[in-house]
């Protein structure tokens, strides 16, 4: 009954894996940009939230409503300012810039907020539990998972429903053309980094209430999602939903054997899925 | 046309007296532990070995266009490696930084093997989730000290292979004498880098290597075969950056995984250093490490704000000169000191007038 129990807790954590990847993938689908920074905007965002929190005494729920539209914005201007000059064909400036991002905003948290681990208090909700046939889980990783799965479905909903999403998968395709239609690609890559950062938004409300966090953390978030948009497979986001899952029930049971293997056994198993599918589980494109 | 009355050549006037004035360096270098004190030492002992990373960092980025952000698996392996041959098998430190060099080179060959499986960007992270894993089981390995690290046994510290002779020539201390012997293994260590690294890209396989960094496609049309190219470069680059590891953690005395493994430390500083210089120059990283010796020296008690400074200097170098100092500096000059750019001269005087020929 305990390995239910642990592949059940795996795949709640599996949820939150896949919030930080949904992001990652996002970006790299439209503009075939892979952010370094993008750990370190999660734990960016969730220092705002526990700013939001303590001044304005706000629940985390509620203080996520009004952390978005800045989030928002950052994304936007980031995008807009600095990214949007070094995206080509050579991946080289893209990566630098956004390593040194990851520095800057490392350090800056840690300027700012020193190197103490912080959490957010989330009331009642962080202890609540229910009882699913034989094993009881907590109210929060459920609903990290059903917040995974809303987010997945909303961007489906974007990208194919939309007229923006339209914009987006006609600048993936191809910009020049694109552009030719009358869209500019330089905002419609600005404004698809900004709805990424909703979605960071939304990952660092889980990964403060659940979690502690502290500045340094970054760089391990940015490997989990990317394991997770590796192993899903390029461009699908139920692929990443389900490399979340695989990554964070492999943490679990590498867990339960011993402690000290719990992100061992993430990596690993990606690697195992690189060495039998190297094009993920669920390829879609062929980039 | 007169058939074969040209010649194709590299040097220019400027690199040869550049050449001479680095042996003359190298010289000046060598018998430098004779008059300088232990500080200025142990200061070169560290730009060296930084240069050493940041050349191989180049070679790999700049020239074979593998950007990588796992190079800190291989100096990490390097030194541990150094470290398990001298605790548990008893070699001398000195030889046991071979063995640094040959345990990251065998490292590499599933790194690559994994991390070219993946594209581009891609790759970097790749390389970042082998250093983990890596960290993560030397970690393990109790002998070794396991998550918290060891320290090089007293007695082999002692009896590294030089350091009498240097203490009885320099008449210094043993601790003195074993920075000196550092020293001069890192001395020697970055002039075969450098001088390893200008002799590769001034043969064929140099200029196959430029050919598969401008355009893959391309080069594979005219007969190079891309993807082995990509191997001997990552392979070649690993296998320098354990012996830095390990000469470094020789020189340190002391290791711990989170020491060994740092990403800030190993390719964060390094990545900076090249960028910084010039990316895809030798010239760059010398630049670069000059640069960040400097700015470590001024703000490094600053903690956080040094490398808030560092990462923002990385980023405005690449947004806005990303072929770096040495760029801006070749650009307006001309200078070249270690050029590969092969030049076409002695073309029959009815020709074209046009006399030289890019690569």
């Amino acid at each position: 009954m305990i390995w239910v129990d642990t592949i059940v807790q795996g795949i709640l954590l599996g949820g939150l894996y896949a919030l930080f990847a949904a992001g990652l993938s996002l970006v790299f689908g439209i503009m075939r940009l892979v952010n370094l920074a993008h750990g370190d905007l999660i734990v960016l965002a969730a220092y705002l939230l526990l700013v939001i929190v303590t001044m304005l005494g706000l629940h985390p729920f509620v203080a996520a409503l009004v952390a978005t539209p800045i989030m928002f914005a950052v994304g936007y201007g980031l995008q807009r300012h600095v990214l949007n000059r070094v995206i080509g064909p050579d991946i080289l400036p893209p990566l630098l810039v956004t390593f040194g991002l990851s520095v800057v905003i490392q350090n800056a948290l840690q300027e700012g907020f020193s190197a103490d681990s912080r959490r957010m208090p989330a009331g009642s909700l962080e202890t609540a539990s229910l009882p699913i046939g034989p094993v009881t889980v907590g109210v929060m990783p459920l609903l990290t998972l059903f917040t995974a799965i809303g987010v997945i479905l909303a961007l489906q909903w974007l990208f194919y429903r939309t007229s923006l999403g339209r914009a987006f998968r006609a600048t993936s395709d191809d910009p020049v053309t694109a552009s030719l239609m009358g869209i500019k690609p330089q905002r419609v890559f600005a404004q698809a980094t900004g709805i990424a950062m909703i979605v960071v938004t939304i990952a660092a409300l889980y990964l403060g209430t659940r979690s502690n966090f502290d500045p340094s953390i970054g760089p391990a978030r940015l490997i989990y999602a990317f394991e997770a948009v590796i192993i899903g497979g390029l461009g699908s986001l139920w692929g990443t939903l389900a490399g979340g899952i695989i990554i964070g029930v492999a943490q679990t049971l590498g867990a339960a054997i011993n402690p000290e293997w719990q992100i061992l056994a993430g990596h690993l198993a990606f690697l195992l899925v690189l060495l039998v599918r190297p094009r993920g589980l669920f390829p879609r494109a062929t980039d | 046309m007169r058939a074969h009355s040209y010649t194709v050549s590299t040097r220019t006037r400027t690199s040869t007296y550049a050449a001479i004035v680095a042996v003359c360096l190298v010289i000046a270098a060598a018998i430098l532990p004779a008059f300088a004190d232990r500080g200025l030492i142990q200061d070169l002992f560290f730009i060296f070995t930084m240069l050493v990373l940041a050349q191989f960092w180049n070679l790999l980025a700049g020239y074979g266009g593998l950007v990588s952000v796992g190079q800190q698996a291989f100096v990490g392996f390097g030194a541990y490696m150094l470290f398990g041959a001298v605790i548990l098998a008893g070699w001398n430190p000195i030889a046991a930084l071979l063995l640094s060099g040959v345990g990251a080179f065998v490292l590499a060959i599933p790194t690559a093997f994994f991390a070219f499986r993946l594209q581009g960007a891609y790759f970097a992270i790749g390389t970042w989730v082998v250093a983990e894993v890596v960290r993560l089981i030397v970690a393990q390995w109790r002998a070794v000290g396991g998550g918290t690290g060891t320290s090089l046994p007293r007695d082999a510290r002692d009896a590294m292979w030089g350091v009498e002779w240097i203490e009885t020539v320099f008449d210094v201390r043993a601790s003195a004498a074993r920075d000196i012997l550092a020293y001069w293994l890192a001395l020697a260590l970055v002039v075969a880098t450098i001088g390893g690294i200008y002799w590769l890209l001034r043969t064929k396989r140099g200029l196959a290597l430029a050919a598969v960094r401008d355009n893959m496609e391309a080069a594979q049309s005219v007969g190079v075969d891309a993807a082995r190219m990509k191997w001997a470069v990552f392979l070649i680059a690993a296998f320098g950056t354990g012996l830095a590891g390990g000469l470094i953690f020789l020189q340190n005395g002391r290791i711990s995984p989170d020491g060994a493994f740092s990403v800030i430390d190993w390719t964060a500083f390094v990545i900076f250093i090249v960028v910084i210089g010039g990316i895809g120059t030798i010239e760059g990283p010398i630049i670069g490490v000059l640069v960040f010796f400097a700015l470590q020296t001024l703000f490094a008690d600053y903690g956080s704000w040094y490398l808030i400074v560092l990462g923002l200097t990385g980023i405005v170098i690449m947004l806005f000169a990303p072929r770096g100092l040495w760029g801006l500096i070749s650009d307006k000059s001309g200078i070249q000191l270690f050029p590969i750019r092969r030049r076409l001269s002695g073309v029959e005087r009815a020709g074209p007038s046009s006399s030289s020929m890019e690569e």
